[in-house]
């Protein structure tokens, strides 16, 4: 089997995410070939071969330094093609997952977004993707003999396991038509921990009452190493930013850990922390619904126990 | 100008998920069906920009007979036509399928979808449609104006957003805040019953997915409350027992 493995970067670093790609693809087995396209620093590069790439491509195309979604598509379609590729593999994101789907058009392939495990080649080829926004999972056959399928954060561990890689050069022959959207400017939040590739998430609800009491979240998110979040109702506001916003109709996020602050647990809001490995909550109503979901929780006033948590874990690290 | 909005019909979103036929079959006993959350961004969008410089909608949904409910509140939204596609929608590539099929030589100027269902959420269907009809396609779009021939959009990305141009026509998959969920009036409502719904068959294809088994996530074991004066205690049991620390 030939995989191919799309990384993503920002700000010449491949991301953590795209690394679980390869890693995801390695733990398949077969020959990992990975691309990378736009600038990204060469040591990044030649790293992807510890993660498990015996291969790396590198489309450096200046064009290509902003993801415009048609062209990175076809600069994938193309490197399937070259590679003799099986199987193309990328981490789900605001980029990956669209691309995804037109390269998956392009090449005729079978496509499964949002897989959480490795597939089962037992008989077939199936895959377990998640579904109803986390509430099921869905087992599905692709039977095509061209594949593609997006992963979610936590699908694969990120190991060493081989040395760094050489890098190739690759070109694709792209047409005006794949550069018809222009990306004229970006926002982006820099140096913060983004809270869809975030290991620890410290969340705040309509229970901190006003933007002005977010310094002791974003206190707590710093102790921890943590991205912020926030519930709906919050980003509705105009407290926090719209991409802090967590849940069905937000990000979803897949913590290790996930701190949630005077939020009531609406199902909306669970639907988008379901795949959190542990979930913390404080809230001063012992009848949230919030607590049915969580692992730890402490009945009490966000403004009292925020800066005692902090303390103590300070303590403790 | 001329709109096509895609509209899934899905279980509300506080729905309990359930599966019968030994986990192959959604579970519909007590579900209340809605137009997908996204979806509904997009079609308020689009209601948006005909009251604001004239314009048809048309929404498509592909289903069986029972989302006509569905189809009709999109119609008392604003849309003024229908079209349902016969078919059970069972993956993004078969919704694709159907809806490049529909939207071929319909003269279509903007095609708007949510940024993915909240059934199968695979966020593919609008650039699989695009790619479909050889036109550029976006999401998770969060800001749509048109000017003349082309489209400013801004998209979300991870920690924040990217501003993009582009030409009609070309298909969005969309999220808020770009609109304002719309709540169909009375007038509507009424007018809504005599909208036309045209049902067609759908057309034959293979999207190379097929379900196996449906599985419901392991239930949660019991929570710990930990009292409010002794958070050393949750900090020592988040470092030894649960090891996120
Ligand atoms: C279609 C649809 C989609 C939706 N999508 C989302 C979504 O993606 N994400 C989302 O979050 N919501 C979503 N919602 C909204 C959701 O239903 C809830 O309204 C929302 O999550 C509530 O936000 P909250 O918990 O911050 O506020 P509230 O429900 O008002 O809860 C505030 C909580 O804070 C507690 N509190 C108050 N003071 C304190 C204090 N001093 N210390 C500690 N605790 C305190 C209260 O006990 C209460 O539990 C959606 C709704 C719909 C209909
Ligand atoms: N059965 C359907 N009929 C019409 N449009 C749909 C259907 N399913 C999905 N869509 C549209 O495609 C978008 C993306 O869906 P998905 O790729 O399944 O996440 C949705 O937000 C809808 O706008």
């Amino acid at each position: 089997m030939n995989i191919l493995v799309f990384t993503e970067s920002a700000e010449g670093k491949i991301k953590k995410t795209s690394l679980e790609a390869v890693a995801f693809a390695h733990a398949m087995g077969g020959n990992v070939s990975a691309i990378a396209i736009g600038q990204v620093e060469q040591a990044e590069l030649e790293n992807l071969g510890k993660y498990g790439a015996t291969r790396v491509l590198h489309a450096a195309d200046e064009k290509l330094n902003q993801g415009v979604i048609q062209a990175y598509a076809a600069v994938l379609a193309k490197a399937f093609q070259d590679e003799q590729a099986d199987v193309l593999v990328l981490a789900d994101s605001s980029l990956g997952t669209p691309v995804g789907a037109r390269v998956a058009a392009k090449l005729d392939a079978s496509l499964a977004s949002n897989v959480v495990q490795l597939p089962d080649t037992s008989s077939g080829f199936v895959v377990k993707r998640s579904i109803y926004t986390g509430k099921a999972f869905a087992n599905v056959s692709l039977t095509k003999s061209k594949k593609v399928i997006g992963i979610k954060k936590n699908a694969a561990e990120v190991k060493e396991v081989g040395s760094p890689a050489s890098v190739t050069a690759f070109q694709a022959s792209l047409s005006a038509a794949d550069f018809s959207t222009t990306i004229t400017s970006s926002e982006k939040a820099t140096g913060e921990v983004l809270l869809p590739e975030a290991n620890i998430v410290v969340s705040g609800g309509r229970g901190m009452k006003g933007p002005e009491h977010w310094g002791a979240i974003e206190e707590l998110a710093k102790t921890l190493g943590a991205a912020t979040g926030c519930s709906k109702p919050v980003s509705d506001m105009g407290w926090r930013p719209h991409h802090e916003h967590v849940g069905q109709t937000g990000v979803k996020v897949a913590p290790q850990l996930y701190i949630a602050i005077g939020i009531s647990g609406a199902i909306q809001h669970l639907a988008g922390v379901n795949s959190s490995k542990c979930i913390v909550v404080i809230n001063k109503d012992a009848d949230a619904p919030f607590f049915k979901a969580a692992d730890y929780g402490i009945v009490g006033d966000a403004f009292d126990i925020l800066p005692k948590l902090n303390e103590a874990i300070k303590a403790a690290r | 100008m001329k709109i096509l909005v895609c509209i899934s019909h899905v279980p509300d979103t506080t729905s309990k998920i359930n599966f019968t036929d030994n986990n192959t079959k959604f579970d519909t006993n007590g579900v209340q069906f809605i137009i997908g959350p996204y979806d509904d961004y997009a079609l308020a969008r689009a209601v948006e920009l005909k009251e604001a410089s004239g314009a048809t909608i048309t929404v498509l949904n592909v289903g069986l007979a029972d989302t006509e409910p569905t189809i009709r509140k999109a119609l008392a939204i604003g849309a003024d036509d229908a079209i349902r596609v016969n078919a059970e929608p069972t993956d993004s590539f078969f919704v694709a399928s159907q809806i490049a099929a529909q939207a071929k030589g319909g003269g279509y100027d903007l095609i708007l979808m949510g940024r993915e269902s909240i059934d199968y959420n695979s966020g593919a269907v609008h650039g699989i449609v695009g790619e479909m009809l050889g036109i550029p396609s976006v999401s998770p779009v969060m800001k749509l104006e048109i000017e003349g021939v082309k489209a400013k959009l801004a998209r979300e990305i991870e920690g924040g957003k990217e501003y993009l141009e582009v030409s009609l026509p070309f298909v969005a998959g969309c999220q808020e805040p770009i609109a304002e969920w719309k709540i169909p009036n009375m007038r509507g409502i009424m007018s809504a019953r005599t909208k036309p719904l045209k049902v067609v068959e759908p057309v034959a294809t293979d999207s190379g997915v097929r379900l196996e088994k449906f599985e419901l996530p392991p239930a949660k074991g019991a929570v710990k409350m930990i009292a409010a004066d002794n958070v050393v205690e949750l900090v020592t049991l988040l470092k030894n027992e649960a090891k996120v620390l």
